[in-house]
C-alpha cells in the first residue's frame, strides 16, 4: 500500500530533476548524456536540471565534449543495445547539429529493420525567445512534428514535467522533450529575467502521463486558445482577462505536439466554433499550421468561423527587448484575435 | 604496405578455418556479382552499392568476432552482412523487396538488418554509423557484456563530422569498439588524396590517442590477425581500435558507374590483387586444396545462389496493410 504523502511546490527545473533520479533508480539502464552535466562543481546542464545527480549516479551521468552530432548518434547506439539514455542539449537550436542522427537514424531504425530495433531514447531540449539573439532563441517543435517515427512533446507544468519525462523514459520510442527557458524556474546564476511561475504542487508517489494527450487548462463555451510551453501561459492570461469582458475561453495546453491530439481540440472547436492558435515561432510552417489544417480537415463546416493564428512575424528572433517582446506573442495579441472572432 | 601480390601467410592456421575463409569471401564476391547482373536485367528494384575486391575486409574483422559481437555498416554493407552471418535468402529477399526479406521489404540494399546477428540497420549517411557505433560500446561497457561493436566505414568517412566526433568519444571514454576504415581510395568519384593532407588516415587517428595501424586490406590473413588483437584489446579494457585497411573498389561506386575516374593501370594493378585469387593460390601451394576443389567450392556458391534467387522470385511482397505498421515499436 502506497502512503499519500503531502504534495510539495516544485519547480520544472526540479520535477525534471526528480524524475531523472527516480528512473535511474528504478532502472539500471536509465543514464544521462550532456553537455555540463556532471562537473562537479558545474551547473548541471544549462538550467539546473541535472544538478548534483552526479553525485548520486557518478557512473551514469555521462559529461560529453561539445559534440551535439556525436552524442546525439551516441545516444542511438546505446539505445538499440538496451540502454535507456536521456540525452539533452543545452540549447534547442543546438538540435540542428544533431539532425541527422535524430532524424536518420534514431527515427527511422525502427521502421527500415521492419520492427526489429527499438530506439528508447529521450531527448530533451530547452527553446524560447529570451534575450540571447537569434542562435539561442529559436522553437524548434515545427521542424520535428513531421518525422515519423519520433514523439514529440511539449511540458508547460512542473506536474506535467514529471509525468512526461518518466513516461518518455519508458517509452520504447525515441521522444523528444521540448521545455521553456522561461518556465523552469531555474535559479541562482541559471534563473531568467521574465520568468514565468510554472510550478506545480505534485505528488511524491510515482505517476505517468500518456505521451498523446493534450490537456484542457481551462473550461469555456466562446472560443478555444490552443497554446503550448510558453504560449500556453500566455492563453490562461488572456482567457482571464476575456473572461472580465464576458468572453470564456476554453484554453488547451497542446502539450503533444506529435501527434496532435486533435480528438481533444477537434471536440472544443466543435462546441466553441471558434480557433485561436498561439505559437512562439514563425507563423509560416509552423505547428499552428498543422492543427489549423488537421482541425479544418476534420471538422470541415462544423466550425463557424475561420482559424486565427498569432504566431511570431516571419523572421529570426530578434536581440533587443523591444524587438523580442514583438516577436513573442502577448496577452493583448491573443485576446484581439479572439474577440475578433467572438465579435466578427 | 606490402606488395601487391605479397604472399599471404597461412602456416599457423588449419586448413578448415582458412577453407572458411574463402568460402566466405567467394560467397560475397558471387552474391555481388549475381545481384548486379539481377539488376542491370531489371529483376530487382532499387539501387546497389558493391564490395567486389573489399571481400577480405569483411570477413576477415568478422572473423575475428564473436556472434554476440555487433556491426555497424554502410550503404556498401552486403560484405559485412554475409560476413557477420546474415543468409543470402534474407538478403536476396530483401533486395527484392520481399516481406520475408531481413528487414520485411522496408530496408533495402542499404538498411541490411539482423539483430539476431550483431547486426544493427546499415546506415547509409556517410560516417552515420560511427557515433552509433562508439554509443554502442558505450552501452557494453556499462553494462559490462564484455561485447565488442566493429565499426565499418570507408576513406569517404573520415573527412565527416560524424567521424571526428564519434571517434573522439570513443576515445576519451575507452569503449570497446574497433573502427575500420576500408579504404578503398575513392569516395564516390573523388580519390583520398584529394580529401586529406596527411599521409594515411592511420595517422590522423593517433590525433585521437588511439593507435591506428594501416594493413593490407586484400591480405584476408593480416585482416583477421590485426582485427583479432583489435578485439582482444577492447575486450580487456584497451580500446577504442582502429584498422585502416588498403583495398580497392573494382566495381562502380554505385550502379551504373563506369569508374572512368580511376586510372587503367591503377585498375590493372588492383585486379591482380584479388584478395580471393591471393587466398586460394596459398591454400594451393600449401597443400590444403586443389584447383579443382576450390572451383568446386564456386560452383557450390553459384547453384546455391540461382536456387536462392528463384526462391526470392517467389516471395510475397508486402501487402498495403503494411505501409504504416513498424513507425513506432
Amino acid at each position: 500500500m502506497t502512503t499519500t504523502t503531502t504534495p510539495k511546490k516544485v519547480t520544472i527545473a526540479e520535477a525534471l530533476r526528480g524524475a531523472i533520479a527516480e528512473e535511474m533508480e528504478r532502472d539500471p539502464r536509465v543514464f544521462c548524456l550532456g553537455e555540463d552535466i556532471a562537473v562537479p562543481g558545474g551547473w548541471g546542464g544549462a538550467f539546473t536540471v541535472t544538478l548534483g545527480l552526479e553525485e548520486r549516479f557518478p557512473d551514469r551521468m555521462i559529461n560529453t565534449p561539445i559534440a551535439e552530432l556525436g552524442f546525439f548518434g551516441v545516444g542511438v547506439g546505446a539505445a538499440l543495445m538496451g540502454m535507456r539514455p536521456i540525452v539533452d542539449v543545452q540549447y534547442g537550436d543546438f538540435l540542428f547539429l544533431a539532425m541527422d542522427q535524430i532524424v536518420n537514424n534514431a527515427a527511422k531504425m525502427c521502421y527500415m529493420s521492419g520492427g526489429q530495433c527499438k530506439v528508447p531514447l529521450v531527448m530533451r531540449a530547452p527553446v524560447g525567445a529570451t534575450g540571447r539573439g537569434s542562435q539561442h532563441a529559436q522553437n524548434l517543435e515545427r521542424y520535428f512534428i513531421g518525422v515519423p517515427g519520433l514523439k514529440v512533446v511539449a511540458v508547460s507544468t512542473a506536474y506535467d514535467a514529471r509525468g512526461i519525462l518518466k513516461a518518455a523514459v519508458r517509452d520504447d520510442n525515441p521522444v523528444l522533450i521540448f521545455e521553456h527557458k522561461l518556465l523552469y524556474g531555474s535559479k541562482g546564476a541559471r534563473a531568467e529575467s521574465g520568468a514565468i511561475d510554472a510550478s506545480s504542487e505534485i505528488p511524491e508517489e510515482d505517476y505517468v502521463l500518456p505521451l498523446d494527450q493534450a490537456a484542457i487548462r481551462r473550461h469555456g463555451d466562446d472560443v478555444t486558445i490552443v497554446g503550448w510551453l510558453l504560449t500556453a501561459h500566455l492563453a490562461q492570461q488572456a482567457a482571464d482577462r476575456l473572461a472580465v469582458d464576458g468572453v470564456q475561453a476554453e484554453v488547451i495546453d497542446a502539450r503533444s505536439l506529435s501527434p496532435i491530439d486533435f480528438a481533444t481540440i477537434c471536440a472544443s472547436v466543435e462546441k466553441t466554433g471558434r480557433l485561436v492558435i498561439v505559437e512562439e515561432g514563425p507563423k509560416t510552417g509552423g505547428v499552428g499550421a498543422e492543427i489549423a489544417a488537421g482541425v479544418t480537415e476534420r471538422l470541415g463546416d462544423r466550425a463557424r468561423a475561420s482559424i486565427r493564428r498569432v504566431a511570431s512575424a516571419d523572421i529570426p528572433v530578434p536581440f533587443t527587448p523591444v524587438l523580442e517582446n514583438a516577436y513573442v506573442p502577448d496577452v493583448p495579441r491573443i485576446m484581439a484575435a479572439a474577440l475578433d472572432m467572438v465579435k466578427g | 604496405m606490402n606488395s601487391p601480390q605479397a604472399k599471404i601467410d597461412i602456416d599457423s592456421y588449419e586448413a578448415g578455418f582458412l577453407l572458411g575463409l574463402y568460402e566466405c569471401m567467394v560467397q560475397i564476391r558471387e552474391f555481388e556479382e549475381g545481384v548486379k547482373f539481377l539488376f542491370l536485367e531489371g529483376t530487382m528494384p532499387g539501387t546497389i552499392h558493391q564490395c567486389q575486391g573489399q571481400e577480405a575486409c569483411a570477413v576477415g574483422v568478422c572473423t575475428a568476432l564473436e556472434p554476440t559481437d555487433w556491426i555497424t555498416s554502410t550503404f556498401r554493407g552486403h560484405g559485412h552482412a554475409l560476413a557477420k552471418g546474415l543468409s543470402v535468402d534474407e538478403m536476396l529477399f530483401e533486395l527484392f523487396g520481399a516481406a520475408t526479406g531481413c528487414a520485411g521489404g522496408k530496408g533495402g540494399s542499404m538498411h541490411m538488418v539482423n539483430m539476431d546477428k550483431g547486426m544493427i540497420p546499415s546506415i547509409a549517411i556517410v560516417a552515420g554509423g560511427v557515433p552509433v557505433a562508439a554509443g554502442m560500446a558505450l552501452a557494453f561497457k556499462m553494462q559490462q557484456t564484455g561485447q565488442v561493436a566493429a565499426c565499418f566505414f570507408g576513406d569517404g568517412a573520415i573527412a565527416e563530422g560524424a567521424f571526428h566526433e564519434g571517434v573522439n568519444m570513443a576515445a576519451i571514454w575507452d569503449v570497446p569498439v574497433v573502427f575500420i576504415c576500408e579504404n578503398n581510395q575513392y569516395g564516390a568519384s573523388t580519390h583520398v588524396s584529394k580529401v586529406m593532407r596527411a599521409a594515411t588516415i592511420a595517422e590522423r587517428l593517433s590525433s585521437y590517442g588511439i593507435d591506428g595501424r594501416r594493413i593490407d586490406g586484400n591480405d584476408v590473413i593480416a585482416v583477421y590477425e590485426a582485427a583479432r588483437r583489435a578485439v582482444d584489446d577492447c575486450r580487456a579494457g584497451r580500446g577504442p581500435a582502429f584498422l585502416e585497411l588498403m583495398t580497392y573498389r573494382r566495381t562502380g561506386h554505385s550502379r551504373r558507374d563506369a569508374c572512368h575516374y580511376q586510372p587503367k593501370p591503377e585498375r590493372e594493378q588492383w585486379l591482380e590483387n584479388d584478395p580471393i585469387v591471393r587466398l586460394g593460390q596459398a591454400l594451393i601451394e600449401a597443400g590444403h586444396a586443389t584447383t579443382e576443389e576450390l572451383d568446386a567450392v564456386r560452383k557450390h556458391i553459384l547453384t546455391s545462389f540461382d536456387d536462392a534467387v528463384e526462391r526470392a522470385k517467389a516471395q510475397p511482397q508486402p501487402t498495403l496493410a503494411d505501409l504504416t505498421t513498424h513507425v513506432l515499436a
